[in-house]
């Protein structure tokens, strides 16, 4: 649909602010409260900030290439892994899941938009925000340089006197409070605005993953969060949390840490084992192979998650009995795991397999994940452990699981929603070219770092010992990163091509099985024309091929029209952004010891709460029916 | 679809040549281990691997099987419906099962060594033969203490082979983590966190170690020696130690400067050497301490090996040597005295513990030679 | 929000967000506690907690805090009556017990400060404040969005058709309570047991 003119007046000057209601120019997005919307900001930005981190890692593989090399000195390899890790982890690849999950959990529920749109603008915001604040540090006197997981003590002020350990603490600070409003927001979303008939037994698996994972941030947030608000008042007010002279046990931070990190890394990669889960289905176009199965070892990895953050603690000496309750959690955590894995092979089994980009990503993080998580079980093995942590051997597995796995699932998700979103194709022939670069790539790069791992390499280090055997597996290595790059500046000109001249992709390019295919492409503002009724799982699917679904009755309609009410749009607002861009005086007031700017913010939080809330709801009624949505109103 | 069979076939041969051949022995190798505990973590290492290629064969070969089997083969075909099944529990309970099983194959020999290997050892009650160490981790170098032989030393710990060494650890500062690949995996070092490690070397040998916990600045510098004896050599080198306090300077005019500049340059003001003045003690505790330092074989935590070159490099600038680390640069650029006043404590430094030329010749006994 | 969308469970939207918000805020304030236990006894000089804190002083305040959620209650019921004064007057009395249960705390600290117990002196002081505050905070925030709803009732007023964001706001009011039952057992009554 073309972008058209601004449709709507300036805002009068009475009052606080008047309800924006553009429909396009750049100040729409600003005040944009569209879950479509939203999601598209996220995934955009979490490109950009892909980007940064892969140049971090780029950087990174350059000075091990060879052994004492001078590409980056001792601190600003330590800032580079430390970005790099940080960046991928909370800025890139976790809002990546979300992005999707703003965009397409509505769609697939054959909802309008999220529980609370505003709420979700906010949350976009905020994490914009923190990860603007975090990346400022590069300007201002030196990045975070204490590891993504900056154990205490090397972040107290006296270790590590400059600011980029205060720019990590206050900008995971705030990017975590907007995850966690998110997540929230998601929760309710999922549980309450499905259409009718859409039982939970029928939501689509890739709705049904963000719903665990929602569920983990909402639990695995809170320790972090607090780990890291006694961090900031230890350095900030002088507290003695993290004192080792006054009594205090750096290793309460690993605790607190790992508590949250283990749960991060299924935040991670649940929602990329979802659009696996939509993905292999349409492509082999049957059903998902036994999908309550799918779902219930879903849940129950989100509850084992919890219960073994302490393999990543074997080497601090907690003790046999410690290290053998953790390592039988871990490796039950494998079943589950394997199982679903079992399922997608399953779900391929007597389908028609059809070879698109999407589906060979998909197939690649089959067998890659398969071997990050075997490496895992391995991990989880306390006395090779002893060995393996923080050696490279845990680089390459967690780059098996998290690059191999969770990224090139997303990739499979690019593929495959690009069309959805954008209303236009990519191209077949540059993806598949790109996949071939990219996933060997990929394997290059990390496969050697097993045995530069086993060699007695240790990670975090910016150079190693010439002459034991680590130059060669270094060398492939970084060799690896070139292909890697070849494959992802394909990727990146597929994407740009597609945009520009794609071929138009019609509603259901690929024959798809759930809700969000049976809108237009991209949809429209208020998503679907008439209430969806949902008859079974694959919803759409099944309103297509009634007569494939072995024993199904013809579905009596697909939708109704909306009641008398019509579709209520909610209205836009300036106050998510303008509370979300407050944490910028926040941060930068809490981090320069500046009170007074600290103290502006904290008005601004107060007066926009009221604001908020006060403004209500708002917004108005598209007539039953619908299709008479305003011009413009694209995405 | 070949392309894709090649390429795992590849990966997976590949990575069996490699770890089935010898190509991993090295100093600094886990897969080269020369003591029980070593041994025990490799096997279960080994144990996992194998373990892992009934489990790969069986995905990735139902996988690729599936993948070429059910390929749809044209145009037309992509579109044709297959029979829509959902599930098939019996499936998924065998799945389960199968699964359940491997874990159980890896869990029982896990236990097992977690207690033969992770048990911690009384330090109260050592058995006759053991070797009590205490490490200290600082920011960029490794304190070793052998409290009951009353020895301090630092980067270089000498153990006898054949017997169980106990380290105590302790971190003076941030994290550090004692890793000795080839004789035990790693143990962190943590603030307010007693912890220990133990192992044996079962042969005369250099073992290389490192600091694997990330410590900032010159972490990736923070490396140390363990160097196993024979019994006589051991011996011999605690001896060398014991006795530092009643050793001669050597007559050597050199070495006699050198010892003198030592006390001038400052180096006294953080580095001990025992027996520097009789009985009056020098430097600080939490430097390196230099006695007997002729016999060390490296410098700076084993970034070099103790060559007089070497050692000449690091006094100069051993900022050039080691980035970041602690030990100020004493001479300016331009100092015209530097060379020739390095040289004196060079030559004395390492004339440290190493008998001159005339009782050299006496003493054959020992690795290092005798007092 | 509350309008125009299918709705597949019978709870409100705000009301679910509120359950799930407390849920998340369990694992805040669990956090905090456990970092209290695992630092309790650790500290390296006093004061001591046996040597400040005050038990029958924080058994009033904690009295007060329990009164009012059972206030609470008795708002809750008179808006679902419909009857405004007892609405108002509920209200009200929530926030006034919840200012006197901070007037309490305000005191305690000024106390505590003056024998000797600082942020920065020990370990038992860091982690004292930090947990007793961000309580603090919590209940502040209670009474401003106590205040805050009884002001709007006197702009346009509540009916029983407002119910659930009375009940929201009670929710949050009792949670902060319980949490505060936690609190008061575990750093006070444990001490002297
Ligand atoms: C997407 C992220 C992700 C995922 C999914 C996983 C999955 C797993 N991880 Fe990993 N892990 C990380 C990300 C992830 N990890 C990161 C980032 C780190 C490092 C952090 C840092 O230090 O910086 C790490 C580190 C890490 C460690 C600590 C290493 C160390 O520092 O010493 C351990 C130890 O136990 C571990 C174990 C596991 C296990 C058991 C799984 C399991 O969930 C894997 C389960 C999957 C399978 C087992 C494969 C499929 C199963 C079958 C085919 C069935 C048959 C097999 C069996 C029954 C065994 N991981
Ligand atoms: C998702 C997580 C993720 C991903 C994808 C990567 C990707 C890569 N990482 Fe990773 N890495 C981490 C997470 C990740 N890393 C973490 C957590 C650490 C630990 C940090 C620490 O120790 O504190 C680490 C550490 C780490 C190290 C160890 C440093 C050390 O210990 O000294 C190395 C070294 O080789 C490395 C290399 C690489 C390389 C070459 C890639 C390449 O694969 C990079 C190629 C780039 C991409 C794959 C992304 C491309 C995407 C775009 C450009 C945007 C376009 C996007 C779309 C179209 C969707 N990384
Ligand atoms: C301010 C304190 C300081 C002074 C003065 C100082 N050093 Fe050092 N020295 C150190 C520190 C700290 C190290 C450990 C560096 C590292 O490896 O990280 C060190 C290491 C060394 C080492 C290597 C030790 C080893 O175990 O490998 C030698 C040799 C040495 N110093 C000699 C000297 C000499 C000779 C002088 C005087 C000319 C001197 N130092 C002056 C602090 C000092
Ligand atoms: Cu010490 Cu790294
Ligand atoms: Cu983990």
């Amino acid at each position: 649909m073309a972008v058209s003119k601004v449709t709507v007046a300036a805002p009068a000057g009475s009052g606080v602010f008047t309800r924006p209601n553009w429909d396009a120019g750049w100040l729409s997005w600003l005040t944009t409260v569209d879950h479509k919307r939203l999601g598209l900001l996220y995934i955009f930005t979490s490109f950009l900030f892909m980007s940064a981190a892969s140049i971090e890692a780029f950087l990174i593989r350059l000075q091990l290439a060879v052994p004492n090399n001078t590409v980056l000195n001792p601190d600003a390899y330590n800032q580079m892994f430390t970005m790099h890790g940080v960046t991928m982890v909370f800025l890139a690849i976790m809002p990546l899941g979300i992005g999707f999950a703003n965009y397409f959990v509505p769609l697939q529920i054959g909802a309008r938009d999220l529980a609370f749109p505003r709420l979700n603008a906010f949350g976009y915001w905020i994490y914009a925000v923190g990860g603007l604040f975090v990346y400022s540090s590069f300007f201002l006197g030196g990045a975070p340089d204490a590891g993504w997981f900056a154990y205490s003590p090397l972040t107290s002020l006296s270790n590590n006197p400059g600011n980029g350990t205060d720019f990590y603490m206050i900008g995971l600070f705030v990017g975590g409070i907007g995850t966690l409003v998110t997540a929230m927001n998601l929760i309710v979303t999922i549980i309450s605005m499905r259409a009718p008939g859409m039982t939970m037994m029928r939501v689509p698996v890739f709705t049904w993953m963000m719903l665990v994972t929602a569920f983990m941030i909402i639990f695995a947030f809170p320790p972090l969060t607090i780990a890291l608000f006694q961090v900031i008042m230890d350095r900030t007010f002088g507290t003695l949390f993290y004192v080792p002279q006054a009594g205090a046990m750096p290793i309460l931070w690993q605790h607190l840490f790992w508590i949250f990190g283990h749960p991060e890394v299924y935040i991670i990669v649940l929602p990329a084992f979802g659009v696996i889960s939509e993905v292999i289905p349409t492509f082999s176009r049957k059903p998902l192979f036994g999908y309550p199965v799918i779902i219930l070892s879903g849940i129950f990895i989100g509850f084992m998650g919890f219960a073994v953050w302490s393999h990543h603690m074997f080497t601090t000496g907690l003790g046999p009995v410690v290290n053998t309750a953790f390592a039988l959690t871990s490796f039950v955590i494998g079943i589950p795991t394997g199982i679903k894995i079992f399922n997608w092979v399953g779900t391929i089994w007597g389908g028609k397999v059809v070879f698109t980009t999407s589906m060979l990503y998909a197939i690649s993080f089959l067998i890659t994940f398969t071997i990050g998580g075997i490496t895992g079980i391995m991990l989880a093995v306390p006395p090779f452990d002893a060995q393996a942590q923080d050696s490279y051997f845990v680089v390459a597995h967690f780059h098996y699981v998290m690059g191999g796995g969770a990224l090139m699932a997303f990739f499979a998700g690019v593929y495959y929603w690009f069309p959805k979103m954008s209303g236009k194709m990519m191209d077949e022939r540059i993806g598949k070219l790109g996949f071939w670069f990219l996933v060997p790539g990929l394997h290059l790069i990390f496969f050697p770092q097993h045995i530069a791992g086993l060699m007695g390499m240790p990670r975090r280090t910016q150079t190693y010992v010439a002459g034991i055997g680590l130059e060669l597996p270094n060398l492939l290595s970084t060799a690896g990163t070139f292909v890697m790059m070849i494959g992802l500046i394909l990727l990146a000109v597929n994407l740009v091509h597609g945009l520009l001249r794609g071929k138009p992709a019609g509603n259901d390019p690929w024959d798809g099985r759930t809700l969000e295919w049976a809108t237009t492409s991209p949809p429209p503002h208020h998503d679907f024309d008439r209430q969806p009724v949902v008859n079974d799982r694959d919803a759409h699917w099944v309103q297509k091929y009634p007569e494939s679904v072995h024993g199904h009755r013809v579905p009596e309609s697909a939708s109704e029209p909306y009641d008398a009410n019509g579709i209520h749009m909610p209205g836009q607002s300036w106050y998510p952004f303008i509370m979300g861009i407050a944490f910028l005086p926040f941060s930068y007031g809490l981090l320069y010891h500046n009170f007074w700017v600290l103290g502006l913010s904290i008005l601004i939080f107060f007066v926009g709460t009221f604001g908020w809330a006060f403004e209500g709801v708002g917004g108005h009624h598209l007539p039953a029916g619908g299709h008479a949505h305003p011009k413009g109103a694209r995405s | 679809m070949q392309a894709r069979r090649w390429r795992l076939g590849g990966l997976l041969l590949a990575a069996t040549l490699l770890l089935a051949g010898c190509e991993f022995a090295g100093p600094q190798s886990a897969l080269d281990p020369q003591g029980p505990v070593a041994q025990a973590q490799k096997d279960i290492f080994l144990w996992t691997f194998w373990l892992s290629w009934p489990v790969m064969i069986g995905v990735f070969g139902t996988l690729i099987f599936a993948i070429v089997r059910f390929r749809a083969k044209n145009a037309s075909d992509a579109k044709a419906i297959p029979t829509q099944t959902h599930g098939n529990t019996t499936l998924e309970i065998t799945m389960t099962v199968v699964a359940t099983v491997i874990v159980v194959l890896v869990a029982v020999p896990t236990v097992r060594t977690i207690f033969a290997t992770e048990q911690r050892v009384d330090v109260t009650a050592l058995e006759p033969g053991d070797v009590l160490v205490k490490a200290t981790g600082y920011q960029w170098w490794f304190k070793f203490e052998y409290p009951e032989l009353g020895i301090t030393t630092a980067n270089e710990l000498i153990i006898p082979a054949g017997r169980r060494v106990v380290v105590e650890l302790d971190s003076a500062d941030v994290l550090h983590s004692f890793w000795v690949p080839n004789l035990a995996g790693k143990r962190d070092m943590i603030p307010n966190n007693r912890n220990q490690v133990w192992f044996v070397a079962d042969q005369p040998g250099t073992y290389y170690g490192q600091c694997a916990e990330l410590c900032l600045g010159a972490h990736a510098y923070m490396r140390f020696r363990v160097i196993a004896e024979d019994d006589a050599g051991f011996d011999a080198w605690v001896a060398a130690f014991q006795g530092a306090a009643d050793q001669v300077v050597q007559a050597d005019p050199l070495v006699q400067r050198g010892q003198q500049l030592v006390a001038q340059k400052g180096c006294i003001g953080c580095h001990t050497i025992d027996g520097y003045y009789a009985n009056v003690p020098v430097g600080n505790p939490d430097f390196p301490n230099l006695t007997n330092f002729g016999l060390r074989t490296t410098v700076g935590a084993a970034v070099l090996d103790n060559t007089p070159e070497n050692l000449a490099a690091w006094l100069r600038d051993p900022q050039a040597v080691k980035p970041t680390n602690r030990m100020p640069t004493l001479w300016v650029v331009d100092d015209p005295n530097a060379d020739e006043e390095i040289d004196a404590i060079v030559a004395y430094l390492l004339s440290l513990g190493v008998p001159d030329a005339a009782s050299a010749a006496l003493a054959q006994g020992g690795l290092h030679g005798g007092q | 929000m509350e309008s125009g969308h299918y709705r597949s469970t019978k709870l409100p939207d705000i009301k679910l967000m509120m359950w799930i918000f407390l849920a998340s805020d369990t694992m805040f304030f669990g956090t905090l506690i456990g970092t209290y236990l695992v630092y309790k006894g650790r500290s390296l000089v006093g004061p001591y907690p046996v040597e400040v804190l005050d038990i029958p002083l924080t058994t009033v305040s904690t009295f007060v805090l329990l009164m009012s959620s059972f206030l609470m209650v008795l708002a809750l019921h008179a808006l679902r009556q419909d009857d405004t004064f007892r609405f108002r007057l509920w209200t009200f009395g929530v926030a006034f017990f919840g200012s006197i249960f901070l007037g309490f705390q305000v005191y305690e600290f000024a106390h505590f400060v003056d024998l000797g117990l600082t942020l920065q002196g020990n370990l038992f002081g860091t982690t004292f404040f930090v947990l007793t505050g961000t309580h603090g905070v919590h209940v502040t925030i209670g009474v401003i969005w106590l205040l805050s709803i009884l002001v709007h009732s006197f702009v346009k007023p509540w009916t029983s058709k407002d119910e659930v964001y009375l009940e929201v706001a009670g929710l949050y009011w009792h949670f902060v309570d319980v949490v505060w039952i936690v609190i008061f057992t575990v750093v006070y009554l444990v001490e002297f047991a």
